[in-house]
This record gives structure tokens, C-alpha cells and sequence, in this order.
């Protein structure tokens, strides 16, 4: 039932596997030196020629990019190869700043299209699985991206795209969907308007998977999606500047794999730029392996995780990433302590009383920061008794305490006044921004 | 003889009870008694209605969390001494009194307390024993 999609690659031996990428890399090098002036400008800043890189760990002597590269050469100043070689664009949202752009070539598409075959088919899907792909269609690089996956391993995708939840809840019986792709809060979301519609997803629908990303979120949400519906919850990872979602877990849930033909990737000490150890929890950084229009040197994601090299109990030899904390973006920093908001989720979701949607708000009370909780109460083990509630708000607020080392109100509301998401979910709202 | 009380958690905000009474009157549910107990950002609304099923089903459907809870509904005599003699056959034997509320039927011919007790069985057994009045459902239901 779990079989491989590319089983020479994805069991390769570590050392031809990194063979591969040597050899990969040394030409990557050389193709963007020749084919793009910023990085040519990029490497004479950092000193180094194409012919410095000979070896894997040579990688460390090329400089960094990043998103302010994006920007800055918006909108395709970083492209490698001209216009008509492109086949198609993404956008991104831009949700931080000004709006970036990437392009594919065919054979860019098809290298995306075939590392989400290899993901979907470790997680036991393939011909006969109907995939409903309920990311957002269109400049997005969810949508599209899931679509040609489920169809490069055979599936039949139901291309619902987002919202219009009773629709989805409908369209998942009556074609019988056995894997549904969204994001984690989304299809939260779905379950609850299942329940209201008197639809159980367990024993009403065909759903066994979800495919579940373009947000970070926890193991408890994991839990609490898979008890509350009976379908495997899996972990999707990757980002528009990569190609978008293109790595997921295996059917064994311990960590995403990342294909190191296609991709290198390091974990880094995000103030000094050296890389950590093994095990050791840092900022991602990769470069594109088998990438032509819009490749990628060393470009800082900015997603926090952590580094597994040990080959994986189900055969395959490439390395993986752990579930991804936030990117250092969301990281909030309140009186001076980091604080991610899925480790808060991690708390919330082990906590039975309160409901699957919360909120974060920051405020600024005189020269202090404040942090606020929102929960929804839920009506399965709501007591009438006011105590009940006052020490359910203080025990969350002192496991938060606990996990965050700060201290945080938790504030009960009713079910239904945090707002929903169709997409991306925002858990955090920063009044002290101004 | 307990009858089942409506409990629903609200936020503290203008707006929120008047949401609650049109559910309850848009399903045609009469509030017999009534009362908030309040705790900053938050409140519980506890209600005796005349068709619990009703109303907690109109509250359930709108998105409230709602509970149910066995509540006592004794005849308060309508005389200097008449909570006393309650308070004190409960205290007496050992039976906590978590919260009460009173509430005058529309003929005005007795009160009602609605008491909420740690011990329902026991609470029953002693107040009848003194002789004190029990509403059952069907008469709440006809008030």
C-alpha cells in the first residue's frame, strides 16, 4: 500500500546521493555565473568563483539571498534564462511587502510536480484516490501545485480550490474524495460545518488523508484532527520561492522528507550563518539542484526547524526536516522572549475544553508588552459553573506560562467569534505595531 | 424532582443577552426565571424556560455553548422566615447551596426558589421531609 514513487532515487545510498549533489551543485554554479548577473555580482561581492566549488561542503563559501533579493530585482531581475523560456508565473501574496515573482520552465514544472508524486505516493495514494485540492487556485502556489502532483501519480483531483465550505463538504460525498489538501485551520473549519450540516467525516465520507500545510502547526492539532475525523493527517512543506508545496511526510508522520537530488538543504544559526548540528534547531536555508528559470543560491526561507539526517524507518535515504515551528517572521517577540505562535497552539490543542480556533493579540500597557489568549469555550465540557471556567482560563494561562516563560491572559469567548480562515489562518494580532 | 436548568456561556459584551432572548424568543420559549452570574470578560446565563428541550435545541442550533443542569425548584413561602427555613434544613444537613435564584409566578401566589445543590438526592429527602414544596417539570411548565 505505501510504495515508492522513484525507489532508485529515494533509497539511493547517502554517498551516491551525494555525489549527485555535488555534481549538481558544481553546475548550478557555473549555469548562474553565466546566466545571471546578479549572482554574478553576488559572488564577486563574496569573492568566490564557479570553480572554488568543488565539493559539497564548499556550499558554505557562497553567499546568502533572500526574500530582499526578491524584492529587489522585482519582478524577474533574478530569473536565469529569458522570458520565453518561462511557461508559467506564480505571484506572492505578499503579505509582508511588495509582492515576488517566480517562474518555470516545462521542465521546472515537471521536477515539482514529480517530488509531490514521490510525497503523495509515501503516504499511500495513487490511481483510484479522488484528491480534493482545496488550496487556493491561481497566482497561489497551492493550488496548482497539488493539482499536478495528484495527477502526475494518477489520482483524480477534485479541483474545489478554497472556500465555499458546504459546497466542499457535498462534492467530498457524493465523488467520494479519500484525501483532501488544504491548510490545517481550513480544514478544521470544514469539519466544524461538516458537524452543523449533520455530516460526519468519519463515518459519512471516503476521506483516509489529509494533506495539510502552507501554515505551521503542531502535533496536538495533528491529534486532534485524526480523533475528531479517523483520517491520517500529513505534513506538507515548501514554499513559492522553492516551486511551492513539495515535500511531505511518509506514512510514518516522523519528519518531512526532503528529495536531495532536487533539493540542498542546511539549517543555520540564523545570527551567525554557520550551520548547526544535526538535531539542533535553526533557520532553513536551500538551493535548487534541478531548478532552470528561477534557481536558488542558499536563499534564507526564514522557516525555523531542525535537521535529520538518519535515514527513515520506511527506506529512504534523504534527509528530513522536522515539523517546521514558524518562520521568523511570525515570531513575536514580547518583552524580549521569542515566542512562536504554534507552540502556543501546542498547548491549546492538548486542552480538551477549548475549541480549535484561537487568537494571539499583543498590546503595549505603558511600557510593558501584553499578551492575550483568545479561546473559544466548547460546548462538549462547558460547565455552568463559573469557577470551572475562571480555573480552566488560569491552567491554560500557567501551561502557557510554563511552555513560553512569559505570562499570557487567556481570554474565553463564545464558539464562533474567533474569525474562520479559508486559507492561511492569522493567529496573531500586533496592536503595538502602529 | 429535579427539573433541568438552561446554562449558556457569554461574553461580556453589549449585545450578547439581547442575542440570546430573540433565539428564545424566535423559537417560542417563555424564560420563567433568570439570572447572570458574571466574572469580567465573561458571564453564565442561567434560565429556567418552559420547554428546556426547545430552547436548549434553538440555542444549540445558533451557536451558543449550552448546558444542561439539574437544578431544584422549591415553593418559597411568601412570609418573613421563608428562605430560612429552606437555607436552614439544607445547612443543617450538610448540603452546599452552589447558587439559588428566586422568581415570583405571574399570579403572584407563591415564589419559586431555583436552587443549585451538591447533593440533589439529599436536598430532595430533607426539604420534603420538612415539608417543603418541590415543583416537578410539568408544573414549571405551567406556570
Amino acid at each position: 500500500m505505501f510504495e515508492y514513487w522513484n525507489p532508485h532515487i529515494e533509497r539511493m545510498p547517502i554517498d551516491d546521493l551525494h555525489k549527485m549533489q555535488e555534481e549538481r551543485l558544481r553546475s548550478l554554479v557555473r549555469y548562474v555565473h553565466d546566466h545571471s548577473s546578479f549572482y554574478r555580482q553576488r559572488f564577486r561581492e563574496a569573492g568566490v568563483e564557479p570553480d572554488d566549488i568543488k565539493k559539497l561542503s564548499d556550499v558554505t563559501k557562497l553567499p546568502f539571498t533572500s526574500k530582499i533579493d526578491l524584492r529587489n530585482t522585482y519582478p524577474t531581475d533574478m530569473f536565469c534564462l529569458p522570458e520565453n523560456w518561462v511557461v508559467r508565473y506564480h505571484v506572492s501574496s505578499g503579505t509582508t511587502g511588495k509582492p515576488t515573482v517566480v517562474g518555470y520552465t516545462q521542465g521546472d514544472i515537471d521536477m515539482w510536480a514529480d517530488s509531490l508524486a514521490r510525497g503523495l505516493t509515501a503516504i499511500g495514494l495513487g490511481r483510484g484516490d479522488v484528491i480534493q485540492v482545496s488550496y487556493g487556485y491561481g497566482l497561489f502556489t497551492g493550488g496548482l501545485g497539488l493539482h499536478y502532483g495528484a495527477e502526475r501519480i494518477g489520482a483524480t483531483v477534485l479541483p474545489t480550490g478554497a472556500g465555499n465550505t458546504e459546497r466542499q463538504i457535498e462534492l467530498m460525498q457524493d465523488l467520494g474524495s479519500t484525501a483532501m489538501a488544504c491548510t490545517p485551520s481550513y480544514f478544521l473549519y470544514i469539519n466544524e460545518v461538516a458537524q452543523k450540516m449533520g455530516v460526519s467525516i468519519r463515518d459519512d465520507t471516503k476521506l483516509k488523508a489529509g494533506i495539510f500545510g502552507a501554515e505551521p502547526w503542531s502535533e496536538e492539532t495533528r491529534r486532534r484532527i485524526e480523533d475528531s475525523t479517523g483520517i491520517k493527517a500529513y505534513d506538507i512543506f515548501g514554499t513559492s520561492e522553492m516551486s511551492g508545496p513539495l515535500f511531505t511526510e511518509c506514512h510514518l508522520q516522523n519528519g518531512i522528507h526532503i528529495w536531495a537530488d532536487l533539493f540542498l538543504i542546511e539549517v543555520i544559526d540564523p545570527k551567525t550563518g554557520e550551520q548547526v548540528e544535526d538535531g539542533e534547531r535553526g533557520e532553513l536555508v536551500v538551493t535548487t539542484l534541478d531548478k532552470w528559470a528561477f534557481p536558488l543560491i542558499r536563499y534564507r526561507i526564514g522557516d525555523i526547524t531542525i535537521l535529520n539526517n538518519e535515514p527513515c524507518e520506511c527506506g529512504r535515504t534523504h534527509p528530513r526536516i522536522m515539523r517546521i515551528l514558524g518562520r521568523t517572521d511570525d515570531m513575536i517577540i514580547v518583552r524580549g522572549i521569542n515566542v512562536f505562535p504554534s507552540q502556543v497552539e501546542s498547548v491549546l490543542m492538548r486542552t480538551p475544553e477549548i475549541g480549535d480556533n484561537y487568537q494571539i493579540i499583543v498590546d503595549r500597557k505603558g511600557p510593558l508588552d501584553v499578551m492575550a489568549v483568545k479561546v473559544e469555550v466548547t460546548e462538549s465540557t462547558f460547565s455552568d459553573k463559573i469557577a470551572d471556567l475562571m480555573s480552566l482560563s488560569k491552567a491554560v494561562s500557567k501551561q502557557l506560562k510554563s511552555v513560553l516563560n512569559i505570562t499570557a491572559e487567556v481570554e474565553l469567548v463564545e464558539p464562533g467569534m474567533i474569525p474562520r480562515s479559508e486559507g492561511k489562518a492569522q493567529r496573531v494580532i500586533d496592536r503595538r505595531k502602529v | 424532582m429535579a427539573i433541568k436548568q438552561i446554562s449558556i456561556f457569554v461574553e461580556n459584551k453589549p449585545g450578547r443577552m439581547a442575542r440570546v432572548a430573540r433565539t428564545l424568543a424566535d423559537a417560542g420559549v417563555n424564560i420563567r426565571a433568570l439570572t447572570i452570574a458574571e466574572a469580567g470578560d465573561f458571564g453564565v446565563i442561567r434560565m429556567v424556560v418552559d420547554n428546556t428541550e426547545r430552547g436548549y435545541k434553538a440555542l444549540h442550533d445558533d451557536g451558543f455553548t449550552v448546558s444542561e443542569t439539574d437544578v431544584l425548584a422549591v415553593e418559597l413561602k411568601d412570609v418573613p422566615g421563608g428562605l430560612y427555613e429552606i437555607a436552614n434544613t439544607l445547612g443543617m444537613n450538610n448540603v452546599n447551596v452552589d447558587y439559588a435564584y428566586a422568581f415570583v409566578t405571574a399570579k403572584a401566589e407563591r415564589a419559586m426558589l431555583i436552587l443549585r445543590v451538591d447533593d440533589i438526592r439529599r436536598a430532595t429527602e430533607v426539604l420534603s421531609e420538612a415539608g417543603v414544596r418541590i415543583a416537578t417539570r410539568e408544573e414549571i411548565q405551567q406556570i
